[in-house]
């Protein structure tokens, strides 16, 4: 794994924009209809979810040293 | 002293303002007051302050209050259809506790009315004219040097309370010259603003009150990043929609000027000390009734009067006083009848308080009064 | 991770905001954080002033000296900031109600004057926060709930109305475009005078649901797939501009700022008026 992604679920809405940019289905709503990490492995760490998040509720990085 | 000069009450309004620390005037052309926007585009940027004439007249008074904010003194100065206009903000800045003194030059009215006839139609809009409840101070001068003094009133009440002060002028007095001596700078009175008495990190909460229930927040630009909103607000100056912090601030909007009323109540007595008659007026129809009064003395009418300077909050404890020892109390008014009815509550039934209403464009000559308080005393009217 | 140094700009206690799910508004209050951090503003000599609507709820998230005035009145009550006090950096946060309808009159003579401020329009097309009228820039035969069949209001464009009243920058961005709306807005707050910036936003809840497009992130596609970049635009054949609109820089014109020229008038003034 060669990204973080770091979740302030109290900032999410559930609004989806972040599970819709993703190129890598790498995330989806939980059952509270928070966002939420289903298949870290595929992250790129392309920041689409982060740049259109409304909410300031999803960060992503490329892990330091990967 | 300085030397004595010829000057006009609206011009009188600018120099007491700018006397009193104004530095800031926004507005939009409007007669009768247009005397005093000029006048201080003259002289605000020889101080080093600024005048700007806005797009409209709400324009005129969401600049000053932008300008209050940022840390001046401000004035804006209007008439009857403009102070319609203002009302939005003249609420804007009692809820956000912004300094501010509009002067409404009163005109006849309703609407468009008749322009530069003189009027006191505002009286009731000076005090209830916003939405919603709120405080109100109002000064109505009756000469050209008091104008000075009140302006200068306006303005260090404006700041002591941090509430929107009305200088509620009338035609007769914005347009009336009268040679005047107005005091030196040094014995002028200033209140300055206050500072936070806290930094941040003390924990400073903008909106909290002093001892006098006015709260001191900061000016722009001085560090305290403090939020202004004309929501109902806590401390922290953050909207809040508690039902206990909605009743505490609404009292606390109306106590801070209730705790000062006695000492912001100005009124003059007039041979009052035998008097059996009184008439009770303010603005320019004072000194018409002060002619009536003397002229009713030399005919053995035992006629006092009461002028009021401030007319919000009422002077209810003077005419409650007066009204005790009264036959009868006339209120002479250029409009329908509107203070009239403020006396009569103050009077609480003492006395009869009768209207002398004139409302067509022309002023009253002391006989029209004379013959009021005749017709009052004779039980005619 | 590494800092997000943005977000020392938001007051962390006030978060989230109020607004709906997949609302724009927090897409552009983020550009306009980001925008001042590469300005390298002050942030004790920098002020957000608001009007009222959805949009003008930013400035109390913003960890600034702030200012939320009535309906329409932003851009006086930051003109008296900004002649108050030239040294600050005032920034406006208003909608396209606030904006352009109640407060349009003094919108286009903020723009004639020229005064240096920074306005920034969240457009979203419609009046939000009382739940879903038709505004000024409501896009023609789209639906609202005051125009149940369709506005018949021909809407306003913004940009047009800024530039024909004399501001000195005009540009427009969308939340999709999240990059190019931070460069918008950083160039505007860069322009010594009246810089306006018009970021297209996505309502889904008051616009989106009643024009067929509920989901936010559907509402962004239309964004990506309809904004033509200034230069592409002025390039493209008239009859293939129907649904699409242009994003970019519209106009610079370096005018006299209006505090500039009123230190001229103080001068003036103390040299006795000659």
């Amino acid at each position: 794994m060669n990204t973080e992604i770091l979740l302030k679920s109290e900032r999410c809405k559930g609004c989806g924009i972040c599970v819709s940019f993703c190129p890598k289905k790498v995330l989806g709503l939980d059952t509270l209809g928070h966002c939420s990490v289903i298949n870290e492995q595929a992250c790129i760490a392309c920041g689409q979810c982060e740049l259109r998040c409304p909410d300031y509720a999803i960060f992503v990085d490329k892990k330091v040293g990967a | 002293m300085t030397d004595m000069k010829l000057m006009q009450g609206n011009e009188a309004c600018a120099a007491g303002a700018v006397a009193a620390g104004v530095r800031f005037f926004g507005g939009y052309p409007i007669t009768p007051s247009t005397e005093i926007a000029e006048t201080m585009a003259k002289i605000l940027p020889s101080v080093g302050g600024c005048f700007v004439q806005m797009e409209d007249e709400i324009g005129g008074m969401g600049v000053v209050l932008g300008a209050s904010l940022a840390g001046k003194k401000v004035l804006t100065a209007t008439s009857g259809p403009g102070f319609s206009l203002k009302q939005e903000l003249i609420g804007y800045a009692a809820c956000a506790e912004i300094p501010v003194v509009i002067v409404n030059v009163q005109r006849v009215g309703p609407s468009t009315g008749q322009p530069t006839s003189p009027a006191q139609g505002d009286v009731m809009q000076a005090r209830w004219g916003t939405h919603g409840d709120h405080p109100m101070i109002a000064l109505s001068p009756w000469t050209v040097r008091e104008t000075f003094d009140a302006a200068v009133m306006a303005v260090n009440y404006a700041e002591r309370f941090r509430t929107p002060v009305i200088l509620l002028m009338d035609e007769i007095v914005g347009h009336l010259r009268e040679n005047v001596q107005l005091p030196a700078a040094e014995n002028i009175d200033i209140y300055p603003r206050r500072c936070p008495s806290k930094t941040r990190l003390q924990g400073y909460e903008p909106y909290a009150p002093e001892a006098d229930l006015v709260p001191n927040p900061a000016d722009f630009g001085t560090g305290y990043r403090i939020h202004v909103t004309g929501l109902v607000h806590d401390y922290t100056g953050f909207p809040s929609g508690s039902p206990a912090v909605t009743e505490e601030f609404i009292d606390r909007l109306h106590k801070k000027i209730l705790l000062a009323q006695d000492e912001i109540t100005h009124y003059d007595e007039f041979f009052m000390d035998d008097a059996e008659y009184a008439v009770v007026s303010y603005g320019g129809v004072a000194r018409t009734a002060y002619e009536a009064v003397r002229q009713a003395r030399a005919k053995g009418i035992k006629a006092g009067m009461i002028r009021l300077m401030t007319i919000w909050p009422f002077a209810d404890k003077v005419i409650r006083r007066n009204a005790e020892s009264l036959k009868g109390i006339l209120v002479p008014e250029l409009n329908y009848g509107q203070l009239k009815y403020e006396v009569e509550r103050a009077a609480g039934g003492k006395c009869p308080v009768k209207l002398l209403a004139k409302y067509n464009t022309e002023i009253f000559v002391p006989g029209e009064i004379l013959e009021g308080i005749e017709a009052l005393k004779g039980g005619r009217l | 991770m590494k800092e997000r140094t943005y977000e020392k700009y938001f007051r962390q206690n006030r978060l989230p905001h109020i607004w709906c799910p997949g609302c724009g508004n927090g897409i552009a209050m983020k550009a306009i954080v980001q925008a001042v951090e590469m300005r390298g503003l002050p942030r004790d000599k920098t002020i957000i002033v608001s009007g009222i609507g959805c949009s003008s709820r930013a400035s109390g998230y913003m960890d600034f000296d702030t200012l939320h005035t009535a309906h329409g009145r932003a851009i006086p009550f930051a003109t008296g900031i900004k002649l108050a006090n030239p040294e600050l950096n005032v920034i406006v946060i208003t909608g396209d109600g606030d904006c352009t309808a109640i407060g349009g009159n003094h919108f286009i003579h903020g723009a004639r004057r020229n005064i240096d401020l920074t306005v920034v329009l969240f457009n979203n097309t419609i009046y939000g926060m009382t739940g879903g009228q038709a505004s000024p820039m409501t896009p023609l035969h789209k639906k609202a709930t005051t125009a149940p069949y369709g506005s018949v209001d021909r809407p306003f464009d913004a940009c047009n109305l800024a530039q024909a009243a004399g501001a000195s920058y005009v540009a427009r961005s969308t939340a999709f475009h999240v990059q190019h709306m931070t460069d918008m807005i950083a160039e505007g707050i860069s322009c010594r005078g009246f810089a306006f910036i018009e970021t297209v936003v996505q309502c889904p809840t008051a616009y989106g649901r009643k024009n067929k497009m509920p989901d936010p992130a559907e509402m962004m596609k239309w964004m990506r797939d309809n904004a033509v970049m200034k230069t592409a635009w002025d390039r493209m054949p008239e009859e293939k501009k129907a649904d699409k609109f242009p994003i970019g820089v519209f106009h610079r014109h370096q005018a006299v700022e209006y505090t500039e020229a009123y230190s001229e008038v103080i001068t003036l003034a103390q040299e006795g008026g000659k």
